[in-house]
């Protein structure tokens, strides 16, 4: 035990004697948290858009001013012919032009029909159909202001309710995600290069010449970073409830302990990665390209999972991050309990003690 | 001019003689060329939806069938008790619950009008709402079915209307691959150039061969155009092998020309390797320098309007992407790739991420010191 104690000790001094690292541990779950908790949201708004007016008369001038008057879009600016327009979209600085044919009033009154062409620019299919769709909302809205209000009989009206988040916030569902983004690649990071650190130094040798058996070795790397990680965690969970506005609405000591076990999953996959590299940069290379974008794709946060074809559905349960995902999602957001969660908290169990025991095998007591 | 083809001799060995390393800058971009643009879907489709039936009338039956009949929705239950379907949503099992109340059709008939409650996961909201709105066009037809049953409206519809038409310009089916593979190979290109670069000078210092360097004659500009060209060459060569996959899994052709998207990404290459190298003069050690580029890079990659618009982020976030080269290069590809712009469309892109790597370079030059 001693000897344990004396290792985990040793890792202590490796930490705490690079200030610039920790600072950089430290600093950067913060940074991110706060970076993508403001900034990233499925929401579309705020969009440029271009007006191509045929007509010019005050009926498009009102149409104008109430999509102007969205919050959907903003920028608006005119255009004066089919040319400019396509220069306009060329150059990127339009998602989207309304095109209203020409003699727009007259036809409207007189021929009870007028034509509004609405652009998008498809690029991004999703933007493009829910612009056309903000759009057509307020088009109709604006013609029904025109008719004024008239009860139509045998209507049926829909009520809606918002579960969970009411507001629609987009942080609800990114802080999450990004939780278990920045925990999945800082700890995998942290631990991918201790072991390797140390082959490539040469340390490693007097490490092995030392009666210590490989699994405390492992076990002793992970200590200092765990408790690095804890202090993460308890930033990361204060700033997503005081400053993005996201609260736990389920068991806090809970919350605390999934992240706890997700963030020992992680160690032990950057010590597996560590024992099979045999230098730094592959095995930061493995950790931060090997894991940024699947973690980012297939965790289910950006992309729905059931929209994948079968076979990422089925690789999408090998990411530790997914089953995190939903976990924090069902505790912190919908405020639900462990009988929810049970599932998921043994499948990280079970990748914990794969990692581990693999690593532990891999772990060479010879050096070539 | 000898000197730095020595240089670059020097390098292009140590980059060749670890397989391994080019193992993984190869072949990883291309293993995640290949598979994640399949994840990249943000279509709504499937919304799982659970329906709460307590009226069992003739009318509540044609409404479930006409939703059912879209392949839009896929049905998950159809029950007459709520805490069932909340249940349902708790497990996410199902997103969406549509609650008919008793009397429904009765309602309808005598009192002119009823109320159906929906209830969606608004977790994720995009989801939500656009699953939300189709479920709600749905039911309004599904009204006018009803009305015309009842009522003979004239056929001329006396009422001014306006038709609202729309069109998709530059990708009319609507492809979501051909929006994110462009996207996810500017990603890859600039991790490996920029992580590469970032490691680099910094090895020569943990492993003591840049004292050797540093008691040369050879002039700072020299040893960081050393660094920087065999990164550069990888970085388009990459690109290039990126763009042959794509053609060759996705069928994707750029509109614009292939000249366009290598003239901008050589100069893109300068500035992200500029970074890496400024990075690298800064670091003591290789982890030092892979966590601080790592951290720009994430910065960078997801504030770079690859997954989510940039529109739509709040005024800091805009103009900080305004410093951004990848926002650059992303929105480059995608225009030329899609929209076949020239380079007279880029040009502003063009100069902006010029002036990046100037800086970025000279600043790395002037940071390098040649005393420890």
């Amino acid at each position: 035990m001693k000897q344990f104690y004396f290792f985990v000790q040793k890792e202590f001094y490796h930490l705490l004697r690079d200030p610039r690292t920790m600072l950089i541990l430290f600093g950067m779950p913060l940074m991110l948290i706060l970076i993508f908790g403001f900034a990233l949201t499925n929401e579309v708004k705020n969009t440029r858009i271009a007006i191509l007016d045929n007509s010019k008369d005050p009926v498009t001038a009102e149409i104008i001013q109430q999509l102007e008057a969205s919050r959907y879009f903003d920028n608006v600016q005119n255009v004066n012919s089919n040319d400019e327009l396509e220069a306009a979209f060329r150059q990127g600085k339009i998602k989207m032009a309304v095109v209203f044919s020409s003699r727009f009033q007259y036809s409207l009154m007189h021929e009870n029909q007028a034509a509004i062409q609405l652009i998008a620019d498809a690029t991004d299919p999703n933007v493009a159909s829910t612009l056309t769709n903000y759009a057509t909302a307020i088009i109709i809205d604006y013609q029904k202001s025109m008719k004024g209000q008239i009860d139509l009989p045998y209507s049926i009206n829909t009520e809606l309710r918002m579960l969970y988040n009411p507001q629609l916030k987009g942080s609800y569902n990114f802080v999450p995600g990004v939780m278990a983004m920045v925990l999945m690649l800082v700890c995998a990071m942290m631990t991918s290069i201790s072991i390797v650190k140390e082959k490539e130094i040469g340390t490693m040798e007097i490490i092995l010449v030392s009666p210590i058996v490989p699994i405390r070795v492992v076990i002793a790397k992970m200590v200092p970073y765990f408790l690095l990680s804890s202090v993460n965690i308890a930033s990361v969970l204060l700033l997503s409830v005081f400053v993005l506005d996201v609260p736990i609405q389920g068991n806090l000591v809970l919350l605390v302990a999934e992240c706890l076990l997700f963030t020992i999953t992680v160690l032990a996959l950057g010590l597996l990665i560590s024992s099979v590299t045999d230098s730094q940069q592959i095995a930061m290379l493995l950790s931060l390209m090997g894991l940024f974008l699947p973690t980012v794709m297939l965790s289910g946060f950006m992309f729905p999972i059931e929209n994948m074809p079968v076979a990422l559905q089925v690789i999408s349960n090998i990411v530790p991050a997914k089953w995190f995902y939903i976990i924090v999602k069902t505790v912190m957001i919908k405020g639900l309990g462990f009988e929810f969660i049970w599932k998921e908290t043994l499948i990280l169990i079970g990748m914990t003690v794969f990692f581990m025991v693999v690593s532990i095998k891999k772990f060479k007591i010879r050096l070539e | 001019m000898r000197t730095l083809r020595i240089l670059l001799e020097k390098e292009f060995r140590q980059i060749f003689r670890d397989p391994s390393i080019l193992r993984i800058i190869f072949l990883m971009p291309i293993v995640q060329l290949i598979v994640m643009p399949l994840a990249a879907d943000y279509e709504v489709k499937n919304v799982k939806l659970c329906i709460v039936d307590f009226d069992h009338s003739s009318y509540s039956q044609k409404l479930v069938n006409k939703i059912t009949s879209t392949d839009y929705f896929q049905l998950v239950d159809y029950t007459d008790s709520y805490d069932k379907a909340l249940k349902y949503v708790e497990n996410d099992e199902a997103d969406l619950v549509l609650q008919i109340p008793s009397s429904f059709e009765k309602q309808i008939v005598k009192e002119d009008k009823s109320t159906l409650f929906m209830s969606l996961n608004a977790i994720n909201g995009a989801k939500a709402n656009l699953g939300g709105s189709y479920l709600r066009s749905i039911i309004s037809d599904f009204n006018r079915e009803v009305r015309l049953e009842w009522l003979q409206l004239p056929k001329l519809n006396p009422q001014p209307t306006i038709q609202v038409t729309s069109l998709n310009w530059f990708n009319p089916t609507m492809n979501y691959q051909i929006f994110m593979v462009p996207g996810i190979l500017v990603i890859l290109v600039t991790m490996v150039g920029a992580f590469l670069s970032a490691l680099n000078i910094v090895k020569e210092k943990e492993v003591g061969t840049i004292e050797q360097i540093n008691v040369t004659p050879i002039k700072k500009y020299q040893f960081i155009l050393g660094k920087l060209i065999p990164f550069w060459v990888l970085g388009l060569m990459i690109l290039t092998v990126g763009t042959i996959i794509s053609w060759l899994i996705y069928g994707i052709v750029p509109v614009g020309s292939l000249s366009t998207i290598f003239i901008f990404a050589a100069i893109y290459l300068l500035a992200v390797l500029g970074m890496g190298l400024l990075v690298s003069t800064f670091a003591n050690t290789q982890q030092q320098a892979m966590l601080l580029s790592f951290f720009i890079m994430m910065i960078f990659i997801l504030l770079g309007g690859l997954y989510t618009s940039i529109d739509s982020m709040p005024e800091w976030a805009q103009t900080f992407t305004k410093f951004n080269p990848v926002a650059y290069f992303i929105e480059v590809m995608r225009m030329v790739v899609l929209k076949g712009s020239s380079l007279n469309d880029i040009k502003t892109h063009l100069t902006v991420v010029f002036l990046m790597a100037i800086v970025l370079n000279s600043f790395a030059v002037w940071n390098y010191k040649k005393r420890s």
